[in-house]
């Protein structure tokens, strides 16, 4: 056992070394603060076993920002070494990992719960629901989410991590990289992407059936529009990539030969089927971030969204043609002309409903009131700069050209500016506008805008010249390059941009701490006099039943109408009733714990433990099955807290 | 005071941010953009053509955008309609308008991916020179078969002549790039990918694997010369009579990971192995040899991948690929033997 | 999420509650994706399926009467499992358990052959690891019996909640949801005797 722990435990690497005794620093502290306070049962009863969708969006928001961070790191690192030529910062096995580590923890572990978070604690306000479909499901999603991100981050302090790159191509994956690293990137991601699926299942339910009295489907805000076609996706994209994951598992642990290239296996079965999940996944990060425009843009913009119907249409062709472009990731395998040119088509038809979308923002924005609040600057600039994304995509869809393109800094930018103009912008500015709905305060305006302007400037200054390095014939994934290639002076602006976003980040990270030291409390529910019914709830963070008495829609922005013809409800002598509540599960984290612990013995080949695991995951399903009844029933919020909870200044006067 | 100037500031920052890209921009060579062959040349076209059409489309609607973002401000209390939901007319306007330009741009793409994967037009007369390139972690190996040669991380072409490269790999999925000659191709074990490439002018051009096949890629080089077709002749008969014959044992040894320099010989591994079938091959001798990519022992390897490197930047001053180059080769390879490990 | 006042009581009871009503909906999307998931594999599995060398051939091992009788099984047990629902409808506890056991041993009996049958195709020199066909093969089938294994022992888990808690909303739509999971099965099973066997015996 310390022979393993001894062999696994990566010690002769400074930067490494570091970290391990920074992580165990903050364990240490997080712990002993925990007990100092006596904290550990309002930890467990408050929020670990909570049901409550508000705060399982809070612990997603939270965990992804620490995955912001981490993966932050991961870029600022490749940047330091790129900044100039022959550079030994690190070495061509550290930077591989690295740049496996920040792709997929940026999509993975970072996007995703971002956004995941935001829905969480948004579509239900907007619908007018007391939360989610399943609850409890919604907690085992968010803690196999949790396990499945400690387990892939585990990895680079305790066996290695995976250095394939985060599309983890066959054959490197599997003859090309012995030892755990690459099992931990098929662990990690399994166990996450079960709680994946289990979100997109239970907002597809929530969403088509919980919605209040009035709100038909074309009432429904545009987030929750973009986040019912995003569950869609995930509900038919993320089976794909069980099965995939399932099969290099099997491959490189039992000997299978699925994409191997010995005995008839084939390893481009791994880039199509990764593509045939990977391609929808980036609309499942982007379709979210679309909806968290339209809300913003449409509030600050001080109009109704502009299009509504066209917008919902091209969503859903988005959706559909994100299942047939795949192939356009490898239109250098020597597919045939015709092959090529089909996906050529329908790469670039994607352009079609996106700029639909993008008028239809500018339509919004025409004839409007427009307030550059923080949230709206956010919004602002991603029009432009997901432009840039969005035209040089359909330069890389034209397959011709993508030779030219391929595997250099230009496909690099590319999706850079698509996903952090679209959906870290949307993110950032998701977190501004609905943080007085988590926290019942505002981040600091001012603070916020100095945060805004280094990171979006950061940002184009550091991938601006990343296409011009594209053209230059810079190569992707390279730890580094000779003086004679040419590319330095842009590498060092672009590592300066970088530095710019980081720079970026940090402000934010210190204005949550400033806002939370020196911000105004926010009184009403309706911190930015916002348009749909998020804003309409009785005090600024909603009481955990939501709303006392489900609202009644009649049009779309139905906050909006219900101010505009004075109909917002009134809390004055109104009858209450008991509302009927889930109560908090703690199975579903002592069933993630588990599917940790077998991923561990998996990642290890220490059979006995994944079996004693799995048998421990069956055991807390039978539980859960068992006990159901009890925990389906819930409990009843009586009229008296209610009543306390609506007028907490009843009785003060 | 600060606030009034803060726009203009944060403008000016950007502008001045702009400024140095272009200025840089314009210092490093955009290769991709001065082919020097056709076949480069069709891509740089349509490369150009789309960056037409994508800064109308920039222009359009950034101007828009900017119009719209200064008229409508709430400061400036303009025209405002709140309840202004949509309007038929221009949804269609803008939807029609991308669908034309998909159209326009997908009609030049189609013809220009049937056009390479064809011989190039201008060359059609003469046959094309048939290399099969290989890539094994982490080299390039070229084979004449019909002249019986092969050379290693380099390429020497004629001018003016249709090449025909058959793609191939040993073991990891490796991707063959000649920027400025033309666009890349896959080469994977077990299968052949056909790439037509053709040089236009005698010269040196960087070639490379732009695909991650782990800790050797960045050095996953080789020069692309093209010559006069007398010169590139005369090299092929010196070769043919002057270089040593490529026995199985080195050429297992060039199975083994790890980056080499430039090699030369009179027969080719085509009557040794067939990559395009044989996938197994490069691994079965890694057994034998007791060598693996063995991601764990990272430091001992990346030490060595470092070393490659050094020596590739000797390989850079050396630049006799042509008519004398056998002595060097020959020596090379004996430093190749003793870079074994 | 609380329990309707009005129910109609013609609404069958797994449908009586709010809470049924999600669990029954949220289990049909749960189908969805479990369509998409054998997708995949039965994509795989055409992918794959020349990746034969160095094994036997699935023309030579494979038993057509033996799968036949397979099928014959998992159909009649869906069949029974659709007379346990029918049971459950007219509220007759006794004779739904009756159904459920047979379907339950019907399943098993798949089970059965399913696994002698693996056991005689690795004797043959067909196991998961032979070549790309065999683990493509395997992947399918073993999904596809995987999934019968669990659904054997959730609805014997049910079965013992009914037996201590009675015909309730609850326990009743626990039991028309893994009545749909049964089905299910079988739907997916006769993609595989006709797209595994039945090609493969032509092929």
């Amino acid at each position: 056992m310390f022979d393993f722990i001894k062999d696994n435990l990566i010690l002769n690497d400074p930067l490494i070394l570091g970290a391990n005794i920074s992580i165990v620093f903050t364990v240490i502290g997080i712990v002993a603060t925990l007990t100092y306070f006596k904290k550990w049962k309002w930890l467990w009863n408050d929020w670990i076993t909570s049901v409550d969708h508000k705060k399982i969006g809070i612990m997603y928001i939270l965990a992804a920002l620490i995955m912001l961070f981490r993966g932050g790191v991961d870029a600022l690192l490749m940047r330091a070494q790129l900044t100039v030529p022959n550079n030994e910062f690190l070495t061509s096995h550290h930077y591989n990992e690295i740049f496996t580590t920040h792709g997929t923890i940026m999509i993975l572990f970072m996007a995703m719960p971002f956004l995941l978070g935001l829905m969480n604690v948004v579509v239900p306000l907007q619908i007018g629901a007391r939360d989610v479909a399943f609850p409890y499901l919604n907690n085992l999603s968010f803690w196999s989410f949790m396990f499945g991100a400690i387990l892939f981050n585990m990895s680079f302090v305790f066996g290695g991590s995976p250095d394939a790159g985060w599309t983890n191509y066959a054959p490197l994956a599997i003859e090309g990289s012995p030892g755990p690293g690459i099992n931990y990137y098929l662990l990690g991601l399994q166990i996450s992407g079960i709680g994946t699926l289990l979100t997109g299942i239970n907002f597809v339910v929530t969403i088509i059936k919980m919605r209040a009295p009035g709100i038909t489907l074309l009432r429904m805000p545009m987030f929750t529009w973009t986040t019912l076609i995003t569950a869609f996706i995930i509900v038919f994209a993320f089976p794909i990539l069980t099965v995939t994951l399932a099969l290099m598992t099997f491959d490189r642990l039992f000997g299978t030969h699925f994409f191997t290239l010995t005995d008839g296996g084939n390893p481009m079965l791994w880039s199509n089927l990764f593509w045939l999940w990977g391609h929808p996944e980036v609309y499942i990060v982007i379709l979210p971030a679309f909806g968290i425009f339209s809300e913003i843009i449409a509030t600050f913009a001080r109009k109704t969204l502009f299009g509504y119907k066209s917008m919902i249409i091209s969503l859903a062709a988005i959706s559909l043609l994100s299942f047939v472009v795949w192939v356009h990731h490898f239109f250098t395998m020597g597919g045939s002309a015709a092959l090529n040119s089909v996906f050529s088509i329908t790469t670039m038809a994607i352009a079609i409903p996106t700029g639909i979308k993008i008028f239809n923002w500018l339509g919004t924005l025409y004839k409007g009131r427009i307030e550059f609040t923080v949230a709206m600057m956010w919004s602002v600039a991603f029009i432009p700069t997901f432009l840039i994304g969005g035209v040089t995509g359909v330069m890389l869809g034209m397959a011709a050209a993508d030779f030219q393109y391929h595997n250099n800094y230009f496909l690099v930018a590319h999706f850079h500016y698509t996903l952090i103009a679209g959906v870290v912008f949307a993110c950032f500015a998701g977190l501004v506008y609905w943080y007085p709905k988590m926290f019942g305060l505002k981040m600091n305006e001012r603070i916020g805008k100095w945060a805004f302007w280094f990171f979006s400037i950061g940002f184009n200054v550091c991938f601006l010249p990343q296409f011009v390095l594209g053209f230059a014939g810079m190569p992707r994934r390279v730890y580094t390059y000779g003086p004679e290639d040419g590319w330095t002076a842009l590498n060092v602006i672009s590592s300066v941009g970088a530095f710019g976003m980081g720079v970026g980040f940090m402000i934010i990270v210190y204005n949550v701490y400033y806002s939370y030291r020196y911000g105004k409390r926010e009184e009403t529910g309706d911190a930015w006099d916002g348009r749909t019914l998020e804003w309409a709830t009785s005090s600024a963070i909603p009481p955990h039943y939501n709303f006392a008495h489900v609202p009644e829609v009649k049009s779309v922005d139905a906050f909006y109408y219900m101010k505009q013809e004075g109909e917002v409800p009134s809390r004055e002598n109104v009858e209450y009733k008991p509302i009927h509540m889930p109560s908090n599960a703690g199975t579903p984290f002592i069933m993630s714990g588990f599917f940790f612990v077998a991923g561990f013995g998996l990642v290890f080949e220490l059979w006995w433990m994944a079996i004693l695991a799995l048998i421990g995951i069956f055991g807390c399903m039978a539980f859960r099955s068992l006990s159901s009844h009890k925990q389906d029933e819930g409990y009843y919020v009586s009229v008296e807290e209610i009543e306390k909870t609506e007028n907490p200044n009843k009785r003060e006067a | 005071m600060f606030n009034k100037f803060k726009p203009y500031l944060i403008v000016l920052i950007s502008l001045v941010s702009l400024f140095f890209i272009i200025i840089f921009s314009s210092g490093s060579e955009m290769i991709v953009l001065d082919p020097k062959g056709p076949v480069g040349a069709v891509q740089k076209d349509l490369i150009m053509l789309s960056i037409y059409y994508m800064l109308g489309i920039m222009v359009v609607v950034l101007s828009f955008f900017t119009v719209i973002l200064l008229k409508y401000r709430s400061s400036k209390k303009s025209d405002y309609k709140p309840e202004m939901h949509g309007s038929t007319k221009l949804e269609i306007i803008w939807t029609l308008i991308p669908v034309l330009i998909v159209i326009a741009l997908s009609i030049p793409n189609t013809k220009a991916l049937y056009e390479l994967s064809e011989p190039p037009k201008a060359t059609a007369h003469k046959d094309p020179i048939v290399i099969h390139a290989t890539a094994v972690d982490w080299k390039w190996i070229f084979s004449y078969p019909e002249e019986g040669i092969e050379t290693v991380n380099y390429v020497n072409v004629p001018e003016d002549h249709p090449i025909l490269f058959k793609v191939t790999a040993a073991d990891s999925m490796a991707s063959f790039w000649v920027p400025q000659i033309g666009g890349q191709i896959y080469g994977m074990p077990g299968m052949v990918n056909d790439l037509y490439l053709q040089a236009d002018e005698p010269g040196t051009y960087d070639g490379r694997n732009s695909n991650f096949t782990g800790e050797g890629m960045t050095h996953q080089k080789f020069d692309f010369v093209a010559m006069e077709e007398a010169k590139y002749e005369e090299w092929v008969k010196d070769v043919q009579a002057g270089e040593p014959k490529l026995t199985e044992k080195t050429y297992e040894k060039l199975m083994l990971p790890g980056t080499v320099e430039e090699m030369t010989f009179s027969s080719t591994h085509l009557s040794i192995v067939d990559h395009g079938k044989n996938s197994e091959y490069a691994f079965a001798i890694r057994e034998k040899y007791g060598a693996t990519e063995n991601s764990h022992g990272a430091d001992v390897d990346a030490g060595s991948a470092h070393d490659g490197h050094g020596s590739h930047e000797v390989n850079e001053g050396h630049d006799s690929h042509g008519n004398e180059g056998g002595q060097d080769d020959q020596e090379n390879h004996k430093s190749h033997e003793g870079h074994e490990h | 999420m609380a329990h309707s006042t009005n129910v109609d009581p013609n609404t069958p009871l797994e449908y009586q509650t709010d809470i049924g009503k999600l669990n029954i909906f949220g289990f049909w999307i749960f189908l969805g994706a479990e369509v998409a998931l054998f997708a995949t594999i039965f994509a795989t599995y055409f992918a794959l399926e020349g990746g034969t060398v160095g094994g036997p051939l699935p023309g030579e091992l494979f038993d057509l009467k033996n799968t036949i009788i397979m099928t014959l099984l998992l159909l009649i047990s869906s069949f029974t499992s659709g007379l346990s629902i029918n049971e459950l409808r007219r509220r007759n506890v006794k004779g739904m358990m009756v159904w459920l056991i047979i379907t339950l041993l019907f399943g098993a009996g798949f089970l059965y052959m399913e696994i002698s049958e693996f056991l005689h195709l690795i004797h043959e020199g067909a196991a998961i690891g032979t070549n790309a066909y065999w683990s493509s093969f395997y992947l399918l089938t073993g999904t596809h019996g995987l999934h019968v294994t669990l659904g054997i022992l959730w609805i014997i888990l049910v079965m013992f909640q009914v037996k201590k808690r009675g015909l309730n909303p609850d326990t009743a739509k626990k039991l028309f949801v893994s009545s749909l999971y049964w089905h299910f099965l079988d739907f997916v099973w006769i993609f595989v005797f006709t797209s595994v066997y039945l090609l493969g015996m032509v092929g």
